[in-house]
Formats: C-alpha cells, sequence, structure tokens
C-alpha cells in the first residue's frame, strides 16, 4: 500500500517537465516562493533517480530557476552528468544549464575536461557545436590549457559550422590561456580569408576584439584587412574592419592617408545607416590621427559634417542619437566646422528625448567660444525655466557651470555677468546643486581679484534676502549658497558698502534654523565683520559710539548661537562672544581696539589647486612611509587618516586652506609678494581690467528698476534690490557694447595693416576671431597654485587587472620552432619555490636571444625559466649539479641571459630533466586505485634537420644535450662539459641504479620510472615504469593513458584511437612488481614537458578483507592524477 | 563584445537572461530590475540607446533594446559592437524567434525558453556575433532539432531509456 503511494508520487514527479513548472509557478502567483521550494525537493529527488532522461528534465528546469534568481549550483554534479550523455537532446540540456550557471570557481568543472575533449571531437558536428558554444560560457584557465590544441584542430575542421564556433571561442581561450596566442594566431591569420564568410567574419570578429586592446601588435595585418575592406560585401564584416582600422590609425597615420579615399566612396556609395555611421567615425578618428593643416582634408570633414547633419535632422531618435554622438567626436579636433551647425544643436535641446537632449548639452560644452558664450547660457537659462522635471534640470545647471568654468573661465570675458548667472540660479527650486554653484561662487571671488568688490555686493543682497533661499523651500540644497555667500562678505568684507547693514543681516534670529556648517560660518564671518566696522568707525573718532553698539548688538545676539546644538557653532560662537565681550570693556575705556581686531584675520587666503598637494615634491632623504615614532595604537591614526581624508573631500577647502596659509606665506612670502605686485602692476596697465570702483556698483544696482523684477518669488515688502533675471540680460548688452568699442578702436589700429596685407585677412563683416575679445577680468593663473618645484606628472589610470594586458604580445616574429606547438603549462605551480641560485635557464627556448629581443619575449623566457627552476630545484640529484652552474656564471641574470651564458647553464639543467623528479601522489582514503604519471621528457635526440639553420652554439648545445642523454655517466671531448660531467658523477649521492624517480604512490601501488632516449629514433623516448603491488590483492588489468601534449605522444599500437589506453601486459600478485616500457614520440626536445596520465586497474578484493564491498568482487578504480614535478603541487581526484 | 542579453515583459518579468560574464544570482537580478527601470520609463518615440552601462562593467557600456508588444530585448555591449549593428542583430533575433516558433508571442518565450537559448547560441556565442544570416541561424536549429526528435524517436518514452 505505502509502495504503491510512493510509487504513485514518483510517476507524477516524472511527470512534471518545464512547461508544467512555468505553469505552476504561474497558477501560485501568492505563495510563488513556497511553490518553488517544493518544486526544488521534487528536483532533487528526480536528480537521485538514475535515469538519464528524468536526470536532464530535472536540470532542465533548475536552468529556468536559475533565471529566476535562484542559486543551483548545489546541482553542477548532476549538470556534468547529463552533459556526458550520449544523447544529443540530454547534453544539450546539460551544456545549456552549465553555461547558465559554470563559473571559474565552479569546482566540478576540472571533471569535465574529457568530456569535453570527446565531444569536441565528436563524428556529430552538433555535439560539437554545443560543447563550443557550452565551453565559450565558462571556459577556464585549467580548460583552456588542455583544450587549446583540440579546439585549434577544430579551426580546420571540414564543416564551416564547426570553423567559426571554433574561432569564435579562440578569442575566450587567449584571455584564459594567453601563451596560446602566438602559436595559434598563424591558423586564425589563415581563416581571415576562409572561403566561408561565416569564419571569415568570426575571425575578423576574434582579431579586431584582440586588436582593439592591443592595436599595436596587429598593425602588420593592415594590408589584409585593407584587402578585405574593398571586396567584402558583409556589412556585419566591414563594420568590424573600419572599427578596426579606427582604432589603428592613431598609431599609423600612413594607414590613415591610404583609408581616406575607400571610407569616402563608401560613405557615397552605401545605403546602409550602420555602415555609414562607422565610416564616419573611422573617418573622424582618422583625421584627427593626422596632423592638421593638410588642404584636401578639410573636404573629408566637410562631408562627415554633412552626414552626420543629415543623420541629425532625420526624424529616427537613434540616428539623431548617434549624429551628435559623432560630432562630439568631430568637435575636439576641428570646432569650427560644428559650429557652424549650432543652429541644429540647439534645436536638438528642444527634443522630447532626454537622451538627445544630454548630448546635445554635451556638444554644447565644446562648442562655446568667448564670443558665444552668452548667447549659449541664455539660451540654456531659458531652458532652466522650462525644464520642469528636476533631473533634467539639474543637468542644465551643472552643464551651464561646466561650459563656464571650462579651462579656468577660458571664456568668460565678462565675471560680473557671470557672478549674476550664479545668483540667478540661486532661484532655482528644489535644486541639488546648492553647493556646485557655492564653490563657483568662492572660487570666482578668490581666484579674480578684480570682481570682489562687485560679488561681495551681490552676495550681501542674497544675504539680505537669505529668506527667499530658505522660505521658499525645504530642500536644504540651495541654502548652501548662503555659505559662499556668509563667507564672501566676511573675508572680503572691505569691499562692502555697508558692512553694519550686513552684519545685522547675519545674525537675524532666523539664521539659527539654517545647517549647521552654515551657522558656523555665519558665525565666523560676523567677527569679521565686526572687525571691518571697527577700524571703518575708529577712523572717525567722532563715531566711537556707533562701535559700541555695534559691540553691543553682537552680544545681543550671539547667545542664540552659544545654545546651537551644533558644536563647531558652539564653540566659535562663544568664543567669540567672549572676545567681543571684552572688546566691548576696552571700548568703554576708550582703548582703540580697531587694529588689534583686525589683526585677527590679516593675511591673504590663496588659492590652493586640487592637485597641488599631490604634486610637492618628495624632499630627498624623506621616506614617508617610515614611522617617525613607535606604532601608537591602530585606531588613532586611523581617526586621523579618515579626518585628512573629509576635510580633502570637503567641497569647500576653506577651513583647510586658513591652515596652509600661514606656512604657505612663510616658505616663500617675498616671491608671493613680488608675484602680487607684478600682477598688480599688469592690472594696472590693461586698459580693458575694470576697476571696482563704488561708482559701476552703483550704476548696475539703479539699473534694476521695478519693471524688471520677477514678480513671484519676490516679496514686495522687501526692498527691491534682489537682482532679478534681466540682470544677466545686461551684461550682454554691455558686453556687446564694450566689443564693439574695442572692435572699432583695433579697426582703426588695423585698417593700415590690413590694407598692407591685403585679402588674406577676412572682411570686415567676418566674425570676431577668438583672440580679438580680452577678457574684462584676469582670472589668477594656475600654476601660482602650485607649490614650488611641482613635478608635472600625467597619472597613469590604466587598471592592473585588465587581462587583456597579457595578451599584448608580438605576432610579428616568426615563430621559434618550440613555439610552432602550444606550450604546456605547468599544472599549479608552487610560487614559493624559486631558488635563487639557478637562473638563465629558458634560454633553450630563445636559440637566438640577439633576434628576439622584445620584451613580451623576454617575460615568456622569464615565466618559462620560473617554471623550469621550481622543477629543478626538486630534484635532488641535481641540486649539487645545479649549484655548481650557478657558481660558474653567477653574474647571470634571469632578464639578460645572453648565448654565451648558456653553454654552462643548459648542460647541467639539460642533466636535471633527465632523470625524474619523485612526485609523490597523495591517496585519498577512498581510493584504491593509483595514480599513474608520466614524468616529463623534454630530452631527447636532436633532429638535427630541424636545427639546421641555427647557429653554431645551439648545436653544440643540442650534442650536449644528446649526450647527457644518455645518462649523465659519459663525458667527453668537450671541456667544460666533461668536468661538469665529472662532478655530477662525483657528487652523485645516490648509486647509479637509483636513476628511477618515484611516479606515483597509493596504498596499492607504487610506480618508479625512469626515462631514457630511444637510441635508434632520435624522435622517441623511452619511458619504462616499474609497478609494485603494495597490497595483498591481486592486481589486474592495469591500463596505462597519458593525455598527448603538444610536443609529446604515447606511441599507442595501430588502430587504436587517440585517446585509448595501453593495457599493461602483466597482472601484479601481492607484493611482486615488474617493469613496462612506454615509448614516447616527440616533436621537440627544447621544452621540457609535464604530462597528465591515469592508470586504471582493478584490485581483487577478497572477501574477508573488504567486507562491506561484497557484491561487488571487483571494482574498478581510476584515479586522475595531475602530475607535476613539484611533490606538493601533486593533487588527485577520483 | 556583448557582455549580456535580457529579455524581460513590459511588468520586469524575465524571459530570458544570459550573462556572458559571470555574476552571481542576486545580482543578476538586480541588473535585470535595474535595466527594467532605466528602460521602462522611456517613452516610445525615443532612441534605443542608453548609457545605463554602470550596471555591467564600466561607464564604456551600452543598453541597447527593442520593445515589441509586451516584451523588451535588451543587450548590453561594450564598445566594440556598432549601436546600429546590435538594433539590426535584435531585429533578426526576433524574426528568427518569429519563424521557429511560427508567429511568436510571450507565451512561446514563457514556456520554452531552453529553445530560445538554443536560437541565441546559434547567433551569440561568448559574447561574440556568431551568424547573422537568418536562413543560416533556421537551417542549424531546425537540424539539431530533427536530432532531437529522432532520438525520441527511438527512445520512444524517456521514462524507459536508461
Amino acid at each position: 500500500m505505502a509502495l504503491k503511494i510512493v510509487k504513485g508520487s514518483i510517476d507524477r514527479m516524472f511527470d512534471k517537465n518545464l512547461q508544467d513548472l512555468v505553469r505552476g509557478i504561474r497558477n501560485h502567483k501568492e505563495d510563488e516562493a513556497k511553490y518553488i521550494s517544493t518544486c526544488i525537493d521534487e528536483i532533487k529527488q528526480e536528480l537521485k533517480q538514475d535515469n538519464i532522461a528524468v536526470k536532464s528534465n530535472a536540470v532542465c528546469k533548475l536552468t529556468y530557476l536559475q533565471m529566476l534568481g535562484y542559486d543551483v549550483s548545489w546541482a553542477a554534479f548532476n549538470i556534468v552528468e547529463v552533459m556526458s550523455s550520449s544523447k544529443f537532446t540530454y547534453k544539450r540540456i546539460g551544456y545549456l544549464a552549465a553555461s547558465q550557471c559554470f563559473h571559474e570557481s565552479t569546482d566540478v568543472i576540472m571533471l569535465t575536461t574529457n568530456q569535453i575533449r570527446k565531444d569536441l571531437s565528436s563524428p556529430n558536428q552538433y555535439d560539437t557545436g554545443v560543447a563550443l558554444t557550452g565551453l565559450s560560457c565558462f571556459v577556464t584557465p585549467d580548460l583552456a590549457r588542455d583544450l587549446a590544441n583540440d579546439i585549434m584542430t577544430l579551426m580546420s575542421h571540414t564543416k564551416p559550422y564547426i570553423r567559426k564556433k571554433a574561432v569564435l571561442i579562440m578569442y575566450k581561450v587567449f584571455l584564459k590561456y594567453p601563451e596560446s596566442l602566438r602559436p595559434a594566431f598563424p591558423r586564425m591569420k589563415e581563416k581571415l580569408e576562409d572561403p566561408d564568410p561565416g569564419v571569415q567574419s568570426a575571425a575578423v570578429n576574434v582579431i579586431c576584439e584582440l586588436a582593439r586592446r592591443n592595436p599595436k601588435n596587429y598593425l602588420s595585418l593592415a594590408p589584409l584587412f585593407f584587402k578585405l575592406m574593398t571586396s567584402s560585401t558583409n556589412n556585419w564584416v566591414l563594420i568590424k574592419i573600419i572599427k578596426l582600422f579606427g582604432a589603428l590609425t592613431p598609431l599609423e597615420p600612413r594607414l590613415g592617408k591610404k583609408l581616406i579615399e575607400p571610407l569616402t566612396n563608401l560613405i557615397h556609395s552605401t545605403s546602409a545607416m550602420s555602415l555609414l555611421y562607422e565610416c564616419v567615425n573611422t573617418v573622424i578618428a582618422v583625421l584627427i590621427s593626422l596632423s592638421s593643416g593638410m588642404p584636401n582634408h578639410s573636404a573629408s570633414i566637410q562631408l562627415c559634417v554633412q552626414k552626420l547633419r543629415i543623420l541629425i535632422e532625420d526624424s529616427d531618435q537613434n540616428l539623431k542619437y548617434l549624429g551628435l554622438l559623432a560630432m562630439s567626436k568631430i568637435l575636439k579636433t576641428h570646432p569650427k566646422s560644428v559650429q557652424s551647425h549650432k543652429d541644429l544643436i540647439l534645436q536638438c535641446l528642444d527634443d522630447k528625448d532626454e537622451s538627445i537632449r544630454l548630448r546635445a548639452l554635451d556638444l554644447l560644452y565644446g562648442m562655446v567660444s568667448k564670443k558665444n558664450l552668452m548667447e549659449i547660457v541664455k539660451k540654456l537659462m531659458l531652458h532652466v525655466d522650462k525644464a520642469e522635471g528636476t533631473t533634467y534640470r539639474d543637468e542644465l545647471l551643472t552643464k551651464i557651470i561646466d561650459i563656464c568654468s571650462q579651462s579656468n573661465y577660458q571664456y568668460i570675458t565678462n565675471f560680473e555677468w557671470y557672478i549674476s548667472i550664479l545668483v540667478e540660479l540661486t532661484r532655482l527650486e528644489g535644486t541639488r546643486h546648492g553647493h556646485l554653484i557655492a564653490s563657483q561662487m568662492l572660487d570666482v571671488a578668490i581666484r579674480v581679484k578684480a570682481i570682489r568688490a562687485f560679488a561681495v555686493a551681490q552676495m550681501a543682497t542674497l544675504l539680505d534676502n537669505a529668506h527667499l533661499l530658505t522660505g521658499n523651500t525645504q530642500h536644504n540644497g540651495i541654502c548652501e549658497v548662503l555659505y559662499a555667500a556668509a563667507w564672501i562678505c566676511g573675508e572680503f568684507s572691505e569691499h562692502l558698502e555697508d558692512p553694519m547693514a550686513t552684519l545685522e543681516a547675519m545674525l537675524r534670529p532666523k539664521v539659527a534654523t539654517l545647517p549647521g556648517h552654515i551657522q558656523a560660518v555665519y558665525v565666523q564671518n560676523a567677527a569679521k565683520l565686526f572687525s571691518t566696522v571697527l577700524r571703518g568707525q575708529e577712523g572717525a573718532p567722532a563715531d566711537s559710539k556707533v562701535a559700541q553698539e555695534t559691540s553691543q548688538l553682537l552680544i545681543d545676539r550671539l547667545p542664540v548661537f552659544v545654545q546651537s546644538a551644533n558644536l563647531e557653532v558652539q564653540e566659535r560662537a562663544s568664543c567669540i562672544l567672549q572676545l567681543v565681550k571684552y572688546i566691548q570693556k576696552l571700548q568703554q575705556k576708550d582703548v582703540e581696539v580697531a587694529e588689534e581686531v583686525t589683526a585677527l584675520f590679516a593675511g591673504e587666503l590663496n588659492p590652493v589647486a586640487p592637485k597641488a598637494q599631490k604634486k610637492v615634491p618628495v624632499p630627498e632623504g624623506l621616506d614617508l612611509d617610515a614611522w617617525i615614532n613607535e606604532p601608537p595604537s591602530g585606531s588613532e591614526s586611523e581617526d586621523e587618516g579618515r579626518k585628512t581624508k573629509t576635510k580633502g573631500k570637503a567641497v569647500f577647502a576653506k577651513e583647510e586652506s586658513r591652515h596652509t596659509k600661514p606656512r604657505y606665506t612663510e616658505v616663500d612670502e617675498k616671491e608671493l609678494a613680488k608675484r602680487r605686485e607684478v600682477r598688480k602692476a599688469e592690472q594696472a596697465n590693461n586698459p580693458f581690467y575694470i576697476k571696482a570702483s563704488p561708482s559701476s556698483q552703483k550704476v548696475y544696482q539703479e539699473a534694476v528698476g521695478v519693471e524688471h523684477i520677477p514678480v513671484v518669488q519676490i516679496d514686495l515688502s522687501v526692498p527691491l534690490k534682489v537682482p532679478g533675471m534681466p540682470m544677466s540680460d545686461q551684461y550682454v548688452k554691455q558686453e556687446e557694447e564694450r566689443r564693439e568699442k574695442n572692435k572699432a578702436d583695433r579697426k582703426k589700429k588695423d585698417k593700415k595693416k590690413r590694407r598692407e596685407k591685403g585679402r588674406q585677412r577676412r572682411g570686415d563683416s567676418g566674425p570676431e576671431s577668438e583672440e580679438d575679445i580680452t577678457p574684462a577680468h584676469m582670472v589668477d593663473i594656475v600654476t601660482e597654485e602650485m607649490p614650488e618645484n611641482a613635478l608635472p606628472s600625467d597619472d597613469d589610470d590604466k587598471d592592473p587587472n585588465d587581462p587583456h594586458k597579457a595578451l599584448n604580445i608580438d605576432l610579428d616574429k616568426p615563430l621559434a620552432d618550440s613555439e610552432k606547438k602550444l606550450p604546456v603549462r605547468t599544472h599549479r605551480p608552487d610560487e614559493g619555490l624559486k631558488s635563487p641560485v639557478e637562473d638563465g635557464e629558458g634560454l633553450e627556448v630563445a636559440s637566438e636571444p640577439k633576434k628576439k629581443s622584445g620584451k613580451e619575449k623576454k617575460d615568456k623566457e622569464r615565466k618559462k625559466g620560473k617554471e623550469k627552476k621550481k622543477k629543478k630545484k626538486h630534484k635532488q640529484e641535481e641540486g649539487d649539479n645545479l649549484i655548481e652552474a650557478g657558481s660558474e656564471e653567477p653574474a647571470q641574470s634571469e632578464v639578460t641571459n645572453d648565448v654565451a651564458a648558456q653553454p654552462p647553464t643548459s648542460t647541467p639543467e639539460e642533466a636535471a630533466a633527465v632523470a625524474d623528479p619523485p612526485p609523490p601522489a597523495s591517496s585519498p582514503e577512498a581510493a584504491s586505485g593509483v595514480a599513474a604519471v608520466v614524468p616529463d621528457s623534454e630530452p631527447e635526440e636532436t633532429k638535427s634537420s630541424k636545427h639546421k639553420k641555427k647557429k653554431q652554439k645551439k648545436e653544440e648545445k643540442d650534442k650536449k644535450k644528446k649526450k647527457h642523454q644518455h645518462h649523465h655517466h659519459h663525458s667527453d671531448g668537450a671541456g667544460d662539459e666533461s668536468v661538469q660531467n665529472g662532478t655530477v658523477e662525483e657528487e652523485e649521492p645516490l648509486p647509479p641504479m637509483s636513476n628511477y624517480a618515484l611516479l606515483a604512490e597509493n596504498s596499492y601501488i607504487k610506480m618508479v620510472c625512469d626515462i631514457q632516449g630511444n637510441l635508434h629514433d632520435g624522435s622517441q623516448v623511452v619511458v619504462s615504469v616499474i609497478f609494485e603491488n603494495k597490497c595483498d590483492s591481486f592486481i589486474k588489468s592495469m591500463e596505462f593513458n597519458v593525455m598527448d601534449s603538444l610536443n609529446s605522444k604515447l606511441q599507442r599500437p595501430e588502430g587504436a584511437g587517440p585517446h585509448d589506453s595501453l593495457t599493461v601486459p602483466f597482472q601484479l600478485p601481492p607484493g611482486i612488481s615488474n617493469e613496462a616500457r612506454f615509448i614516447f614520440s616527440m616533436q621537440s626536445i627544447v621544452m621540457p614537458q609535464k604530462l597528465k596520465g591515469t592508470l586504471t586497474f582493478i584490485v581483487k578484493v577478497s572477501w574477508s578483507c573488504s567486507p562491506q564491498s561484497t557484491h561487488i568482487p571487483h571494482y574498478p578504480n581510476q584515479i586522475e592524477v595531475y602530475l607535476s614535478r613539484v611533490p606538493n603541487t601533486t593533487g588527485v581526484d577520483l | 563584445m556583448i557582455k549580456a542579453i535580457l529579455i524581460f515583459n513590459n511588468h520586469g518579468k524575465p524571459r530570458l537572461s544570459k550573462f556572458y560574464e559571470h555574476y552571481n544570482e542576486d545580482t543578476e537580478q538586480q541588473i535585470i530590475r535595474e535595466t527594467f527601470h532605466l528602460v521602462s520609463k522611456r517613452d516610445e518615440n525615443v532612441c534605443n540607446f542608453l548609457e545605463g552601462g554602470m550596471l555591467i562593467g564600466g561607464s564604456e557600456n551600452r543598453l541597447i533594446y527593442r520593445h515589441y508588444a509586451t516584451l523588451y530585448f535588451v543587450f548590453c555591449v561594450d564598445s566594440s559592437e556598432s549601436e546600429l549593428g546590435i538594433l539590426d542583430l535584435i531585429q533578426v533575433f526576433v524574426e528568427t524567434l518569429d519563424k521557429c516558433f511560427e508567429n511568436v508571442c510571450e507565451l512561446d518565450l514563457i514556456f520554452h525558453v531552453d529553445k530560445v537559448h538554443n536560437i541565441l547560441a546559434e547567433m551569440v556565442m561568448g559574447g561574440m556575433v556568431l551568424e547573422t544570416n537568418m536562413n543560416e541561424i533556421i537551417i542549424q536549429v531546425d537540424a539539431q532539432n530533427k536530432m532531437e526528435k529522432s532520438e525520441t524517436f527511438i527512445f520512444q518514452s524517456p521514462r524507459q531509456d536508461r
């Protein structure tokens, strides 16, 4: 009965496929999570079944759940199972699931290597295709290394369907395993001319992707791409190639010149907008890279701009957007050609699409000049009024400020106008950018000295009307402006018309509702104002009563701030309150205090460039990282660090500049004074420098008539001094007049000159050129804001983690013999085991190091060298040998190996390579099988023909190797060599028979091996392996297999597949050992090899020994051993 | 490179997600949500590009999307892809789906997300465009489906299959 129920539920479970799951989820909208968790339980049950159909159905459902955000990594092993199904249907499900949820840290991925290899070589092209697609999503460095060779073979597959996939996936392989790039590249290049357009397109795709990151290595392919560009009709390929050329041209201007013509032809002929657009883009890139001034290129620019105009005018928003995007690229180098389309761009500001408006704004940023800045900003101000949505309006606001402040206010000719623009911007309700406006106000007031009087007047008005800013909105954003206003009024109070009135305004009770940091500035600057008032009044001694009244005002009002909850405000207020009380006492005694009070705030503030701190050169002998005292407890120093950090980040650097100022003046006060004098003289001589005079201020203020005042915002009970919208317009007019006048003056002067020059100059009606407009105010030069001896430096902001860095490999150098095949990387190299003694090997690879002097090459060599070193280190027999070699050539360094240094070092190294390191195979408890391994096999006899062309030295070396091959015992004529061999023998601590090195060992079996060259065939190596049965059971059916590497192949009987294993021709009774020989054929002798192999065997378990396994009298064991010469890197996995 | 391909409906329900860089499930969901928020608030007649690429990778990424009836097709790409090219690719993708499902609608995508993945795999592989020719894509997809059918024919019911 119970069984029936179980059976029934299992049946139902089987029935639920993906569609049922989806339907179920849709039917359980209220308790979706609960439903899904029951589904996952069911899936877990299904995964326990043996039936692969059920399993794959479960995996399919998991893939869907993964998309909904459920972690399914727990089922990774089941996914691998489904992947390895022989049926395409299930395999595809498995690979899809794997591609969705496997990643580099998924540990079961290492189990898939063989399965994927099998699928890649499957006769069914779709098995291969599915494997490639899956692999492209989850390839890891290990997989890339192990499968690179198989994939490379697939690049020449007969079916284009496989070829194109193989070509594409190579990009991923390169990324994960950069060493494969050089060997694989020639074939990749061939594929550019593949008869199948799909394969061709894939190859173009891969090379473009590679070249984009490291363009200089691919310049040599330019002719080939040029040919493709003129012959191909596939728009996708064309677009990719044209984009690639865009990346290449900056490196090779000659290429650019060649490109212009075909590209312009394409622009004229193509009907595809995408192609047209990319052509225009690349032409722009070409023109940017070419030095300007070539007459015939102005035509190309015109063509581009004209085409872009068509795009922008198109009704398709996408084209419009892209047109603006490309236009901004032209703008950087050819601003004039873009500026003529200003109308169009301004029109785009009215577009309903925000992205287009933002693009247009970007363009405006680059389009402004001294001449049109006011006009453009005026237009933007209109948009600010219209823009309802705060985000876009905020964007506009920042853009206005960006545009005006770019490159040190380069385009601002009239700062009075700019200040009034800033003041107008404070009228924006609810903007977030109060601090931005404030910092601009501060910046301008500090750096443009001539504007201070005007700025102070404006700020005083602002302070007076503070309730308009704070009253209208609850958003505090705009209050920040008051911070700037208060500070400017205080700091430059000598320019104030009526400091008393401002002081009064700053001490109104309502101020206490402002944010704390603003109140603090209010309090501090009230003190500054107080000192100004005192000074002003003590000048006229009759008014000492007024001075006392001022003190009384402060004493009356300050207590509000003393009670403030904000510490900063409280502290400053109480400090100043006490001070004022003291002053009042002195005043009552008729003591003159003004001078002393002023001295509190004496000294000038100088702006400091944002990077100034960074640029202070470190004095010689000063180590900034060294502790001055014993390191204090961690928290303290951290606190301090944080403090300075936040200070540095503060928008208003006032406090900071206060601190730095005295030091600054101390250091070079003289220098500063000198500069100041120079500047003053300069300003005095500048006819356009408007000196701040009270009269000019009055003019502006009077000009603000009642009719100009915006009706809405202003409370009419307030004095009508609020600068409203018309203010800035007025400056525009003034500015125009000023320019007209200047122009007229200049014209008179120029007339004579012009006559001489004749037609070369533009006509009178032509637009003013940039340099004709002189700014009305000077901006302090930035250099003054830099410390002495500041070092000009470019910040290198390249990402050190960019995976593409590793692919910066020179591909033009001919491949060395050793490189023709993919190198095999060490498995899990152990970094800790480097020895400083040995170096300079790895050089075998570079048989002609002088020719291959490329940096990458060296790096590569070094890498290889390291690998070898690690290996070598563990060969104890050779240890002495190596040390000896090291002592012979002590001066050698890793990088600077040269041929001369080679012979002595390479010799012992070869010797080292012959004898194998003993890699102990760790045996997992559960494992009953043994790991088998084939050690490296580098040295074998040289194919002398291969090396004929190489230098004499190389040949010598090869000879030596040969000799060593046959056991480092024999010596022959070659001088240094024989000596070495001699030492080897003498110092060899082991008996001669111990050439057998331990290969692998576990509780059942032990393997030792020896490697010898084959005397009859120079390209073969014989590996003798002794198998020893360590357990007390019978071991049989041993199968030995070694994965072929690029360089070496296990010789198999005829008819056997490339992955079949060899049967060991004997069985092992307990305690018995026997030897078997395996032959490997070698491609190259110059590379050390690490081979990975497996030994599968069956242990006959006696009944008494393992009672648990009674039902399985025989069980196969398979252990995969990742063999490496480094003992502790050997990993064993079931 | 294409960084991710997302399909979701007007309510932000994911119908297909394919990330060519690895993110954990939570991040993936967040990316889908944020992308939906960015895309869904845009009017119909505005451009199809968005510089909201901060979600995936860096600022050089862009979102290129198309809106068909109830579904948004969003591709997140870097600067090596042509904007208009990707728009065409989305069109090819949708037309291919239309052919394979015969008048595709959202329900097809809901119930056969695996098939959609298989079709996509013939177009884009590992973030790189594999094939843009619709006929070629359909030929390969059909051939694989035929193989699948022949297998189920031989083994009749998958339940008895071992």
